[in-house]
This record gives structure tokens, sequence and C-alpha cells, in this order.
């Protein structure tokens, strides 16, 4: 579904500032998968996320997403295939327009815009039905502005307008770091649910351990703009944090860990 | 009701068409469009032009109206592809327009006595004045514009509505948010500054026709007028939704020319209409703010004031 084959980003090359984000990373995803992203700041997760998004175009390597090669395609040239929910809670909602008008650009992804009327009864009833599903509410609120909703429901609304159109790849960015921990849940059931129930391929950025190993079929962990370690879901299931901690150790050559210990727990 | 009084509203009329234009830029695509002054200036020179050259004025207004959205669509090139920075690119349009306008003209003013313009044509209609027990409340001609810029209302609502609207007004919003769904916002961008100008140019072409002439400087200080009317509207009328918000732009037009009526019956020089007008804009940008001020510390001065020692 994803093949990232040996893609190189580096920032400010040729300068004292120089950082390479990634190093030729390869990664293979196939249809289905859902995979959790673990890694230290700094480590390449966000370069990673960009470069399949197309916020990032790569250096060297190629991007081909459901065979078609994207690796030069842009942001918007590639959002037909790729649904993406952000760390903030205000950055995947346009605030000043309400419920249904933001539903009805998501409803358009990747389409070619007409004058047609974005909202249309058939659409409406089509996202009652979606909001239902969240259980906030929101299904009587269309035309309530998405700048009165709380942060849990407006991550709610992104993560129903990066899905419901089932996208070929769906990327969550740290999606429940900004939020309190009951609404933090919330949405982690909402993602599997929604993961579940399309069948969506996934990759799922996280700072937080138990949710890495809890979450998805498959564990990459970064570091220094390299794929470190790649765990099935065999072996993922068994592992605890404390586990996790270790392999890393070991994956780094026993280099200390006592700054990334902290960061990643 | 006296007959500046009536001129006041005609006139606010025919600038809320570029009130509207102002109002695309400033508030739907959050972008500070400088390029009105010329764009407007523009839509009156090329139309006074053509009219004298004897076209007819509704093509020569429809060609003012191609015209401003180049003018806009230029801006929006400069700034999305050029990386100007957008308040430099509407005022490099605009400087740039200025020669234009005058190479357009071949003189700084064009008068257009005598020529058949729309204002003639809506003069010529014979609408009837609305009058109650003798006053006069609205011309026959401003029943005319009326209706003519709540028909503009609607389209620009209807645009708004559309997919293509949602896009441009998302691009204002969260432009970040917008790309990830698929749009090109450097091109919403470029289609939004464009309709700007256009309806900008639109209003210079019917000032010029109803004024009866067309002058190089008559766009200067546009923008501000703009500003006025569209935050003028949004602070007396309200701008919860974009029904509300264009007709509350178009209000604010009306009500400018009024405040702009009064102050010249009240004996201050039209030279002094741009300070006026910088007043307006201030004191409608400042009083919502310290009035939530004042009226946020009002509990706390009862109570002090209660307890006697205030």
């Amino acid at each position: 579904m994803l093949k990232i084959s040996r893609v190189r980003k580096v920032f400010n090359e040729g300068t004292v500032n120089e950082k390479i984000a990634l190093r030729e990373i390869n990664l293979n995803v196939t249809p289905g998968e859902f995979i959790t992203v673990i890694g230290s700041n700094g480590a390449g997760k966000s370069t990673l996320m960009n470069i399949i998004s197309g916020g990032l175009i790569p250096d060297t390597g190629s991007v081909i997403i459901d065979g078609k090669n994207v690796t030069k395609l842009g942001e918007h040239k590639r959002a037909s295939f790729v649904g993406r929910v952000f760390q903030d809670p205000m950055a995947g909602t346009a605030p000043n327009m309400t419920i249904e008008e933001n539903l009805a650009i998501a409803y358009a992804r990747g389409k070619r815009r007409t004058l047609s009327f974005g909202v249309n009864n058939r659409k409406r009833e089509l996202f009652r039905e979606q909001l239902r599903q969240l259980d906030q509410g929101l299904e009587n609120r269309l035309k309530t502005k998405v700048g009165f909703l709380s942060g849990g429901q407006r991550q709610a609304l992104s993560l129903l307008m990066a899905t419901f159109t089932e996208p070929k790849i769906l990327l969550l960015d740290e999606h429940t770091a900004a939020l309190d921990p009951k609404r933090a849940q919330l949405i982690v059931d909402l993602t599997q649910k929604v993961v579940e129930q399309y069948k969506l391929t996934t990759i799922m950025v996280t700072h937080n351990m138990e949710q890495a190993l809890n979450m998805g079929n498959r564990l990459l962990m970064l570091h220094d703009g390299g794929i470190i370690l790649d765990i099935p879901q065999e072996k993922k299931q068994t592992m605890k944090p404390q586990d996790l901690l270790r392999a890393f150790e070991q994956a780094r050559g026993g280099e200390s860990f006592s700054e990334d210990r902290y960061l990643l727990s | 009701m006296n007959l500046a009084l009536h001129g006041a509203i005609e006139q606010g009329l025919l600038f809320a068409i570029m009130a509207l234009g102002v109002y695309l830029t400033f508030r739907i695509l959050n972008f500070p469009d400088l390029t009105v002054d010329g764009s407007f200036a523009l839509g009156g020179a090329l139309a006074a032009r053509l009219i004298i050259e004897g076209t007819n004025p509704f093509l020569a207004t429809l060609m003012a109206f191609v015209a401003g959205g180049v003018a806009g669509i230029f801006t929006g090139v400069l700034h999305t592809k050029g990386k100007i920075n957008g308040l430099l690119a509407g005022i490099l349009t605009m400087i740039a327009l200025y020669s234009i306008n005058l190479r357009i003209m071949g003189k700084a003013n064009l008068p257009l006595l005598r020529e058949d313009t729309l204002y003639t044509f809506v003069k010529d209609l014979g609408v009837p004045n609305l009058a109650v027990g003798g006053v006069v409340f609205f011309t026959g001609v401003a029943l005319v514009f009326l209706i003519g810029i709540l028909l503009l209302k609607a389209i620009i609502d209807w645009f708004l509505q559309t997919d293509l609207g949602l896009d441009i007004r998302a691009t204002g919003d969260n432009s970040k948010m917008i790309r990830s769904f698929g749009a090109n916002t450097d091109t919403t961008t470029i289609i939004g500054l464009g309709l700007s100008n256009a309806l900008v140019a639109v209003s210079g072409a019917w000032v010029a026709q109803y004024q009866g002439f067309a002058d190089v400087g008559m766009g200067i200080g546009m923008i501000v007028i703009g500003l006025a009317s569209v935050i003028v509207g949004e602070v007396l009328f309200g701008s919860s939704s974009i029904f509300r918000a264009t007709l509350a732009v178009i209000l604010g037009s009306v009500v400018y020319r009024l405040v702009i009526a009064l102050a010249l019956d009240a004996g201050l020089n039209p030279s002094d209409m741009k300070l006026i007008t910088a007043l307006i804009v201030i004191i409608a940008l400042t009083v919502p703010a310290v009035a939530k001020s004042v009226w946020k510390r009002q509990p706390f001065r009862a109570t002090k004031g209660g307890r006697g020692d205030a």
C-alpha cells in the first residue's frame, strides 16, 4: 500500500546547521497494517510523516502509494490518498466555519471543486449519521461554528474528517498528546473503531509507549533519522514498556539512554 | 431628509460593491490587499475611456470587471508564486496601476458629460421615489441600486457556500487544514483576490459614471473606506453568518456615507474626509475593545462602591 525506498532528507545541507532528518529509510506497509511509531525528539518522526503526506519532498528516494509514484506530488495533490490528524486540535478544522461546512470540505477530499452547493440535504444526512458515531451530540449541532467546540470534540471531528472518505493511508501525528487523559482515551477508542471499521492502513506517531504497544499491529522505533527497530505483532503483543526501552538500548549499541528514557516515558 | 443624505445613500450603495470586495480579501481570505486603491481607479478609468469612445456602458462596466480581476490575479501571483509579502504585493500592483490608469485615460481627469452611462440609464428608468407623507426616504435611483446590490449579495452568498467557496473561506481560516484536504491554497488565494478586485473595479466604474468623471486619484484611500464599511457594518449589524456579514458590509457602507454627509453638513471641508475616515476606522476598531474591558470592570466597581470606599 505504501512503499518508501531509500528516502533521504537533509535540512540546511552544507551549512553549520545541517541536520540529517532521514537517512536512506526503507519502509513497506501492507494494506490494513496499523503501525505505531515511537522515537525521541529529533528522531525523524515528523519528517517521515511529512514525506508521506507530501508536506516535504525527499532529497532522494521514492514514495509509492497504492502503486502510484507520488514522490514529487505536493500535499494538496496527494490529499486524495492521505488522511491526516495533527497533534494540535485546532489544526485539523476551520474554526470560523460550521461543522457541516468542515465536513463538506472533507467530503470533497481530492475531488475537483465545482460551483455546486458544498452542503446539501443528502450530504447533511450522511454527515449526521457519521457524527452520531462520535457520541458527542454533534449530529444536532451541524450549524455550530467549530471554534465553539472543546479540544476533544474538535479532535474527534478532525478524526472523522480524516477517515470517513476512506483514504488509502491515515496519518496520526501524536493526535492525543494535547488532550487531557479522559479525552485522549476517548480519541484512542474512536481511532480503534474507525480504523477497524474502514480497514484503514494507518501510521500513528506517539510519545506514549503504552499506547504504542497496545494499539496497532506493528511497531517502529526511529532514532537519529533511521528505523532502528521494527517489531511485528506477535512480538509486540508480549512486550512491556521496559522491554521496549531495553530493546532500544540494545539497538543503539548500549549507548546511554537516560535522557531518552525521560523523553520516551 | 435633505438632498445630501439622498446622495449619501446612493453613493453608499455603489461603494458597497467595493466594500464587498474588501470583505472578500480582508475577512474571508484574511489577506490585507492594498491593490484596491489601484483597481478602483482602474475600473473608473477604463469604463470612462470606453464610454467616451462609444462603447455600451454595460459592456464598459463588464470590461472594468475583467480588468480588475486581472489586477487582483496579478497581486495573487506575486504573493503566492513570487513569495512576495501580501501587503507589499498589493502596494506594487497599486503603484503600477497608477501609471497604467494614466495611460488608459491619457490625462488625469476624464469628464463623462452628455455621455450615455449606467447612471443616465438608471435615471431614465423613472422609478418613483419612495416617499411617506411627502418625505422622500429613498430616491428611485437608490431603489434600483438597492435591488442591484442585494442581487450581488445573493450571488456572493451563494458562491461562498459552494465547494469552491468553502475552500476559499477555509484558506483564510486554516490554510494548513485545507491543503491536507486537497485544495491548492495558491489557487484559492488567486481566485479570491481576482474576484475581490473585479468587484472593486466595477464599483469604480459605477462611481465614475455616477459622478460624471473618472479621475486618476479617485482610488486614493479606497482601502480604508472599504475597511471602514466592513468594520462599521460588523460592529453595528454583526457577522455571525455569511448572510449577515455581507448584509452588514452593505449597510456599513451606507452608514459610512451618511456619517460623511453629516460631517460635511456640519461645516467640515471635503479635504478633511480622509481624516474623518481614518478616525471612523480607529473608533470602530477600538471602541468594542474598550467597551469590553469597561464592561468587565463594572462588577468590581459595583462591589467597591457598595462598600462605600469608592
